[in-house]
């Protein structure tokens, strides 16, 4: 990848991350530890890798991307926005009642949200629908999504896995934003989904490990996936939570709560600092 | 199509209409093991490419038709009743109810009729469950003929629908000429001293009770309710104005039921006497479905009681 594209990826990044805090901090409610991990994938899948016209998002043959951690939407919306899908002054309306920035993602009320999510592991099997839906039709549009590591918990997901496989849903990637943290703390703690890798490589997916904030290993993984027939591919994205602003970085207590007013203009100081250090544009 | 009195399980005419109907390409079968039993194996006989078995998963099966609806499919997922609106509930709700997504659930083995299996696998909530889902289309067909109408109406609606069938052969009511709609009951036959609104299996024993409360002076008039949601308001309400009490009857607890449903809409429209044949709040047990329905009260004799119950309160 040029340097000018990891470049102009990490600005769009942070953009997205700034819009982020701007929503979560706006509603005084949202989950900016898990947004922010995932949004380096989310800002590679929408601004390089898919096959996407934010002017005409319901083309039935785009590529699909399912949020199945569905709590992330903060970041969903922000690359939404970035991409031109939403205006980003909508951004400030999230969560707010007279608003189509729902909690969680919703597809009926959103151009780009291509599944409702937030209720965990129904994400996955969703984009597995999809999917399936391709291999029907003798299409060649590619079902993207990104569960979360907390999220694997849910038996749901394991269905989901053996689904996907079975039906040598090649056309499906799934990452894994595996931050290592999840509301009540460390994931090992609360109940231990780890070893990853063994597991999905049992249950028949091709596995790839990578630092998901490097767009250069999410580049390389993501072609490896399209590469390979008859399985589906999960790659598990090492990464931080609350990644980019430094005083929510691997901090659980992050996962789900507003910012106050000092913390977010901190925050944003931080972003506005970083992009400006990139030489983009807030 | 199917032949008045000819036994047919509800069951056994979704599989056939899935295998009729299902040359529309965009139709797709989803199964959770039970293709056999639930029928659907008939569409999977002709249409193998379109049929998936989703093992027994219901949770994935509901959200995987819900993505797959997404891209323009009408998705029917089947399983028992209890496993497909008891498991999955939320996926159903959720993935399905929330977005208004384009999946029909065959749901088949409802109720107590499923017999020796026992209360595991009597789903006596199913209806009570799916009417508090937003949007959601409840569809209880009596027999064979009206099953296969409910299977072809829920083609041509565009959106979520819950479709009950039974395991049980049930002797076939209607002919070629009757016609359903979604949201409408259907008057068999005229009274006017109560009405018994029935919905399923149940509706031959209504008819039943109306000969014996004619045979004691009683005019009974009998309406068949298939869709429990939308209610049929209209049927209602003229049946509390012009007989002056209701008696329900489903193989459903009375507790959510078409019983619940009919309530709400007197209570709100018309107030009259009103009783509820169904289980009362209690859960089955083994036996074959014949011995059931004594235990339980859904039949013939209760249907009579109560109606003379409902009488007996009118002021």
């Amino acid at each position: 990848m040029q340097t000018e594209t990891i470049t102009s990826l990490k600005i769009s990044a942070a953009r997205v991350r700034k819009m982020t805090l701007e929503a979560i901090h706006s509603a005084k409610a949202g989950h900016p530890g898990g947004a922010l991990s995932s949004a380096d994938i989310l800002t590679y899948l929408y601004k390089k890798e898919m096959n996407i016209d934010p002017q005409n998002p319901k083309d039935p043959d785009r590529d699909r991307f399912v949020l199945s951690k569905g709590h992330a939407s903060a970041g969903l919306y922000g690359i939404l926005a970035e991409c031109g899908y939403i205006p980003k002054e909508d951004i400030k309306t999230f969560r707010k009642a007279d608003s189509y920035l729902q909690g969680h993602p919703e597809m009926k009320g959103v151009p780009g949200v291509d599944m409702s999510t937030g209720s965990l592991g129904q994400g996955i099997s969703a984009a597995c629908g999809m999917a399936l839906a391709a291999k029907i039709d003798g299409k060649d549009y590619r079902v993207y999504t990104i569960i979360g590591d907390g999220e694997s918990e849910e038996g749901q997901v394991w269905e989901a896995l053996m689904f996907a496989a079975h039906y040598k849903l090649d056309n499906l990637t799934a990452f894994l934003d595996f931050n290592g943290l999840q509301i009540d703390g460390d994931i090992t703690k609360v109940m231990n989904p780890t070893p990853f890798d063994k597991k999905f490589e049992a249950f028949n997916w091709n596995v790839i490990i990578i630092d998901g904030h490097n767009y250069e290993e999410i580049e390389e993984a993501v072609n490896k996936a399209k590469e390979t027939k008859d399985k589906p591919t999960i790659i598990i994205a090492n990464t931080t939570k609350g990644k980019g602003v430094s005083f929510m970085e691997n901090e659980a207590g992050w996962h789900g709560i507003a910012p106050n007013d000092e913390q977010y203009e901190a925050a944003v100081a931080e972003l506005d600092e970083y992009i400006k250090s990139l030489g983009g544009e807030f | 199509m199917y032949k008045i009195g000819e036994k047919k399980a509800t069951r056994e005419a979704y599989g056939a209409a899935l295998a009729e109907f299902g040359c529309d390409e965009r139709i797709v079968v989803f199964d959770a093991d039970l293709s056999k039993s639930t029928k659907t194996d008939n569409f999977k006989k002709v249409y193998p490419e379109r049929f998936f078995n989703a093992g027994i998963a219901e949770g994935n099966m509901m959200s995987a038709a819900a993505g797959m609806a997404s891209c323009g499919k009408i998705v029917f997922a089947s399983s028992f009743a209890m496993f497909a609106s008891g498991r999955a509930f939320e996926q159903i709700r959720n993935s399905i109810g929330y977005p208004r997504l384009n999946v029909k659930i065959g749901a088949t083995h409802a109720g107590i009729s499923v017999g020796e299996d026992g209360a595991t696998h009597q789903c006596l909530e199913d209806i009570g469950l799916m009417r508090t889902i937003p949007g959601m289309v409840i569809m209880n067909p009596a027999d064979a003929t009206e099953a296969r109408l409910c299977v072809k109406a829920a083609i041509d609606h565009d959106g979520p629908v819950y479709l009950r069938f039974g395991r049980l052969a049930v002797p076939t009511i209607f002919g070629d000429d009757y016609k359903f709609e979604i949201g409408k009951g259907v008057e068999l036959a005229d009274g006017t001293d109560v009405t018994i609104i029935a919905t399923g299996l149940m509706v031959p024993y209504a008819t039943e009770a109306r000969e014996v409360l004619r045979e004691q002076g009683i005019s009974a008039r009998v309406v068949n309710m298939p869709t429990i949601k939308p209610i049929d308001r209209e049927i209602i309400v003229k049946a509390a104005k012009e007989t002056g009490a209701i008696v329900t009857a489903e193989e459903h607890n009375i507790i959510g039921g078409l019983g619940s449903a009919v309530s709400e809409v007197l209570v709100e429209e018309y107030p009259v006497p009103m009783q509820r044949v169904g289980t009362n709040d209690v859960f089955g047990r083994s036996g074959t479905p014949a011995e059931l329905f004594e235990i339980y009260g859904l039949d013939t004799k209760t249907i009579v009681e109560k109606a003379k119950a409902a009488i007996a309160k009118k002021r």
